[in-house]
């Protein structure tokens, strides 16, 4: 019996060969599409090991922020060019989040000199448009793996504590856009509230006419009020919560506000470039003003479980080809699902207002 | 499923039922493809969601179509040499994949309600959502639209290994009653 079956076995050998090259053929290619196999960089590389180790329920980027709600009250100043719902003069509901760049959840207010606006508007027709602005004018890098180049460049050398400067080197000479951005930074100085910050979309997008017509733009959370800054000394021996403690403070007296203005790009502008900015004399449109007028702790607020994936745009709007842009969708929905696979599965604690249990 | 298969004499599948299976079979495997690519990939994510959605939900119409086609027409028996273990690994796999054709589509498109997030098939044009929006809903569905989609991946590989032996080694006529339309009778 079992000989009969060999021999069966090196009859067919041809066909079986066959069928398992084809096979194995299928699995790789699936393995490599899914980023289990090869070496190209994947979404969830820029996450690490924080996707299966963080404090549950956190989002593993700017895990600090607090939500806000407001209204959002379009001036109608963007509908010649753009179709969205949301740019008709009306008021409609905002939904967002203030947050710290510093990936800690729990870290204090003055480890980073990144500040977050997120957003989300719903127009009458329940489009959504989602946002996400950060105070840096531009991305450092041309491209996503730019950011990991420099985080990995930039690591501090056991010993000297200092990054190794033939890495340092290295990157410059392949990243040579990144000086202008670590040159600003170690010259920046240190926002003194949320409320007196300008929020930037960095990546490109493309409004869309009527007409068909396309317009490249970036655009600016431009605050209403004043713009404050902290110098290095006061930022040192800034409280905890400062940032956050504010922001409560000064919502809880009086509504906040932002105008949301377009950067109308000129022919030749770089859109696929985030680490480009444009020049200061491009044409601005004021398409509305955010008006926020509470702040609510992220544990119970609408804001925690929304995912602020930017490349979600109401049509009227148009992603661009800027590379950052397609990067962050895949990294933010990584980041999400981690994150409310434990809210979901009832892993979180202290990030949805439960005490651990020990 | 077995027994209530109706044979009454016929060697192949239908026409509607061999069309519908080659034509489902290319947009099944390109869709676990553009679903594990979805998740990997650095640039390509906004193009292939905007892809994911209206060909899942392409899936979903085509598979009630070739159930109801399945359930109505004949369809031809196993050969006598096939073993019965075989049979019935045949059978509940068959029956597996019907299940996994209309159950991921509608999974995905519960978990992008549960998690508001628009059910876009082309721009300007939105399905409405099939569940209420609640993070515990969205993470069930989402962990079972992954694992399901593994589960297909396995089943089709498993298929089209077994497909090929009956036409490659047994030549019993198995994979050409999906090919063509069996002469004679």
């Amino acid at each position: 019996m079992l000989k009969n079956n060999l021999q069966g076995l090196w009859k067919y050998r041809v066909p079986f060969l066959g069928i398992f090259s084809i096979a194995t053929a299928l699995v790789l290619a699936f393995a490599w599409t899914g980023g289990f196999l090869g070496t190209g960089v994947t979404t969830k590389e820029f996450l690490g090991d924080s996707l299966d180790h963080f404090p549950p329920g956190y989002r593993r980027a700017h895990g600090k922020g607090m939500c806000f709600s407001g209204t959002f009250h379009a001036s109608g100043a963007a509908v010649p060019l753009s179709t969205s719902r949301i740019f008709l003069p009306a008021n409609i509901p905002a939904v967002g989040r203030f947050s710290i760049g510093t990936v800690d959840p729990h870290a204090a207010d003055n480890s980073t000199a990144t500040v977050s606006m997120a957003l989300m508007l719903v127009g009458d027709d329940k489009s959504q448009w989602r946002m996400k602005l950060n105070n840096e004018p531009y991305f450092a890098t041309r491209d996503a793996e730019g950011f990991l180049a420099q985080v990995e460049a930039f690591e501090p050398v056991a010993g000297t504590g200092q990054p190794a400067p033939d890495k340092v080197a290295a990157f410059f000479q392949k990243y040579p856009e990144a000086r202008k951005s670590v040159e600003r930074e170690a010259n920046a100085t240190w926002p003194a509230s949320f409320a007196g910050t300008e929020y930037n979309s960095i990546n490109a997008f493309v409004l869309i006419a009527a007409d068909g017509k396309r317009q490249p733009v970036r655009w600016s959370m431009r605050p209403r009020a004043a713009v404050e800054m902290l110098s290095k000394e006061a930022h040192a021996q800034a409280s905890h919560d400062f940032l956050f403690d504010e922001i409560t403070q000064r919502v809880g007296v009086a509504p906040l506000y932002w105008d949301l203005v377009f950067q109308l790009a000129e022919a030749g502008d770089p859109v696929n470039d985030p680490s480009q900015p444009w020049p200061s004399n491009r044409k601005e449109v004021i398409a509305g003003t955010l008006e926020v007028n509470q702040v609510v702790e992220q544990t119970h607020g609408a804001c925690r479980d929304i995912n602020f994936d930017p490349t979600l745009v109401p049509s009227g709007i148009a992603l661009s080809d800027d590379p950052v842009l397609a990067a962050r969708a895949g990294i933010y929905s990584q980041s999400y699902n981690a994150r409310l696979r434990e809210i979901g599965f009832g892993k979180a604690t202290d990030a949805v207002g439960k005490k651990e249990i020990k | 499923m077995h027994t209530q298969q109706k044979h009454t004499g016929v060697q192949s599948f239908n026409f509607a039922a061999r069309l519908l299976h080659w034509f489902m079979a290319v947009l099944i495997l390109a869709m676990l493809f553009i679903g594990v690519g979805m998740m990997s990939s650095l640039s390509l994510r906004p193009w292939l969601i905007d892809l994911h959605r209206p060909l899942g939900i392409a899936i979903l119409l085509l598979a009630i179509l070739r159930l109801g086609n399945r359930l109505l027409s004949a369809t031809p028996p196993l050969p006598a040499s096939v073993p019965y273990w075989q049979a019935m690994a045949a059978h509940v796999s068959h029956l597996l994949l019907y299940l996994l054709m209309l159950c991921l589509p509608l999974l995905g498109w519960a978990t992008l309600s549960a998690g508001n997030w628009p059910v876009t098939m082309f721009v300007g044009w939105n399905l409405p959502p099939i569940a209420p929006v609640s993070s515990a809903l969205y993470a069930w569905f989402r962990a079972a639209h992954g694992l399901f989609a593994w589960v297909l991946f396995l089943l089709v590989l498993g298929h089209l290994c077994a497909a090929l032996i009956h036409a490659w080694i047994y030549r019993d006529g198995v994979f050409s009653s999906i090919t063509r339309k069996a002469r004679g009778k």
